[in-house]
């Protein structure tokens, strides 16, 4: 086994009075797609900001996050500048928060290039251009000379994925890159992005709360519920198998691809906002499993597979078709 | 057959541009279907593509600029305000944005009584007892009525949009992509209550949604719209499962990775390798 490229070890991330993740430990191997599944306030975006930080002064950060070898958490902000648009890169959900409308697109990469390696304007010029026909944008040398509102949604996407590229980056987190976008555009974009994977071996943590996205597009899948892994492992294995009860009655709950009509199977409830979590396993309230000794423990990961991990107290006492919970 | 409950001819949008020389911009183009009561339309189609043009003509919320609207039997287009607002209650909007519908500083009970204060159907007596019936057909609890839209969830939050729309005893209700800004362990939730609604109220539903799959669950029908047009419509898993127009198929292949969601094979031994 190759070492993994980011290991994160017991991270717990407090902002104000609140701990919004409780204990989250995952790896992201080089080339991989790592999909982070959840619901909103699940805890996905915070932790991808952790990984990069760049999350505000006065945000509690225990445990380990380390990238090829270095301990980032509690390093200083030098530490992070000196990895972020150059070994790691983000590209958030909404492109204009990172495109500047004052600059053209091609201007805007050039900086980017510069600002890591020291290089006149034409030669920077060339590395822009050639990012964004990486990304797809056709006739990229005269688009390089648009503005960001020149450009479609779907272009802008593409603009803001050459920005995280253009320095060939060991890493990519990406939070709902495509969220914004209508499907077909968002399909191709997806593409691409696995296209870039493979030239470059370059590894992509994808942050969605699609999990048919997931299925398309990621080898792994780490499941959060309120700020904790829930169920990981590889793709495939983890959306056929599930083993936790959560991650089983997301998938239940997807319009079928047979019949049609009916009930659909529904898990009850809603997920806790993080300052009024359950005892024990966050998901007890609402989890047709539940037995009382649930809401006294949290569950830690179990290994029940190979890279298969679950967290529930009763992974071993579940129907084998856990989806069946929800019937 | 019985009479159509909706029957839209020919209808047309355009919006003007600011200045004068630059032509109208056409977002619905001659598009016509008909919905019954008890039915779901799903209109599917890519940003854009004249979805919510459409939606807000048949809510009359924009005159369009061409075009019928039959809603039992009367024609929207030809009427004045007066004569529309008799005719509104039985057409509700549900929208995308659970919050954004709802009024920040209003409880559950005034956003529920509202309309029926409005429309003169609030009586001291009556008008308590029918907030409560109206929260229970969404199955909420009593509870939640005296609350504020933040502090519920979103899917509560759609609930109540739910029960404020059926406040007007509608007819149809127009659904304008009414999950998927909600969280992902709430939709199907959401989803159940919209198809019981119909079928124990005898709804018709026009159904605006970007996810095939789920329309293909929810739709009888389906009208696919690319720019401004109709260009397929027919039974939802007609066109869901064997689409004859190359837009609407690249529209499902868009639909990522549902065949690497779970079929109905049974599940290996377990690996505790
Ligand atoms: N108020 C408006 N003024 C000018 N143009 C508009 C207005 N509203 C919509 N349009 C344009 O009309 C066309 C159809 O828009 P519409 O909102 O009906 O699409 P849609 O199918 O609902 O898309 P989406 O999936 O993004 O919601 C688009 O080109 C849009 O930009
Ligand atoms: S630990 Fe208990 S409550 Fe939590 S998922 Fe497992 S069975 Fe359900
Ligand atoms: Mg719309």
């Amino acid at each position: 086994m190759t070492q993994p490229l980011l290991t994160v070890r017991d991270l717990r991330v407090g902002i104000q009075a609140m701990t919004v993740v409780r204990g989250l430990s995952f790896d992201v191997t080089a080339g991989e797609m790592l999909a982070v599944v959840g619901e909103s306030g699940a805890g996905k975006s915070i932790t991808a900001q952790t990984v990069l930080g760049l999350l505000p002064a006065g945000t509690r950060i225990s445990g380990s996050i380390r990238f090829d070898g270095q301990e980032l958490a509690g390093a200083p902000q030098q530490a992070y500048q000196r990895l972020r648009g150059r070994r790691m890169a983000f590209v958030p959900q909404h492109a204009m928060s990172v495109l500047s409308p004052v600059h053209t697109v091609g201007e805007q990469l050039a900086l980017a290039v510069q600002s890591v390696q020291r290089l006149d304007r034409k030669a920077a010029n060339e590395r822009a251009v050639a990012a964004l026909d990486r990304v797809g944008i056709a006739d990229a040398g005269r688009r390089a000379r648009s503005y960001p509102h020149e450009f479609s949604g779907g272009m802008r996407q593409r603009a803001v994925i050459a920005m995280a590229i253009v320095n060939n980056p060991d890493l990519v987190i990406a939070d709902e890159p495509t969220t914004a976008l209508d499907p077909t555009v968002q399909a191709r974009i997806l593409d691409m992005l696995d296209e870039l994977r493979e030239q470059s071996k370059m590894a992509v943590m994808l942050v969605t709360h699609d999990l048919t996205v997931a299925a398309a597009h990621a080898d792994r899948i780490l499941v959060m519920y309120a700020g904790r892994h829930v169920e990981s492992g590889p793709i495939g294995r983890v959306l056929a198998h599930p083993r936790a009860p959560y991650t089983a009655g997301l998938i239940a709950s997807l319009p079928p691809r047979e019949a049609t009509g009916g009930k659909l199977p529904a898990i009850s409830g809603a997920p806790p906002a993080p300052e009024a979590l359950p005892p024990g396993c966050a998901f007890a309230p609402r989890c047709p499993a539940a037995v009382d000794a649930c809401a006294e423990h949290e569950p830690q990961p179990q290994q029940i597979g190979s890279g298969h991990l679950a967290s529930c107290h009763r992974v071993n006492e579940l129907p084998r078709r856990t989806t069946e919970l929800y019937a | 057959m019985t009479a159509p409950l909706l029957e839209v001819q020919n209808l047309t949008v355009h919006y003007s541009a600011r200045h004068r020389r630059i032509p109208p911009l056409l977002a619905v183009d001659q598009v016509s279907f008909t919905l019954h009561a008890g039915e779901t339309l799903a209109l599917v189609g890519e940003s854009g593509s004249g979805k919510s043009s459409t939606a807000t003509a048949v809510l009359m919320l924009r005159r369009p600029q061409g075009g019928s609207i039959r809603f039992e039997g009367h024609e929207l287009t030809s009427l004045d305000e007066r004569a529309l607002r008799v005719l509104r209650p039985g057409i509700q909007p549900v929208f995308q944005d659970p919050y954004g519908s709802l009024s920040p500083r209003k409880s559950v009970f005034d956003a529920i009584a509202e309309p029926l204060r409005v429309q003169g159907r609030w009586a001291p007596r009556t008008g308590p007892a029918r907030v409560a019936e109206l929260l229970d057909l969404v199955q909420l609890p009593g509870s939640v009525a005296e609350r504020l839209p933040q502090e519920l969830s979103g899917g509560q939050c759609q609930r109540v949009g739910i029960a404020r729309a059926l406040a007007s005893e509608p007819r149809l209700l127009v659904l304008d992509e009414p999950v998927s800004a909600l969280d992902l362990s709430v939709r199907a939730g959401i989803v159940n209550l919209l198809t019981e609604l119909r079928d124990e109220l005898g709804l018709g539903q026009l159904f605006i949604s970007h996810d095939l799959a789920l329309v293909r669950h929810v739709a009888h029908r389906v009208a696919v719209l690319r720019r401004g047009r109709i260009v397929e419509t027919g039974p939802a898993r007609e066109v869901c499962d064997a689409p004859s127009h190359p837009y609407t198929r690249e529209l499902l292949s868009s639909v990522p990775g549902l065949d690497r969601l779970p079929t109905t094979s049974p599940p290996p031994a377990p690996d505790l390798s």
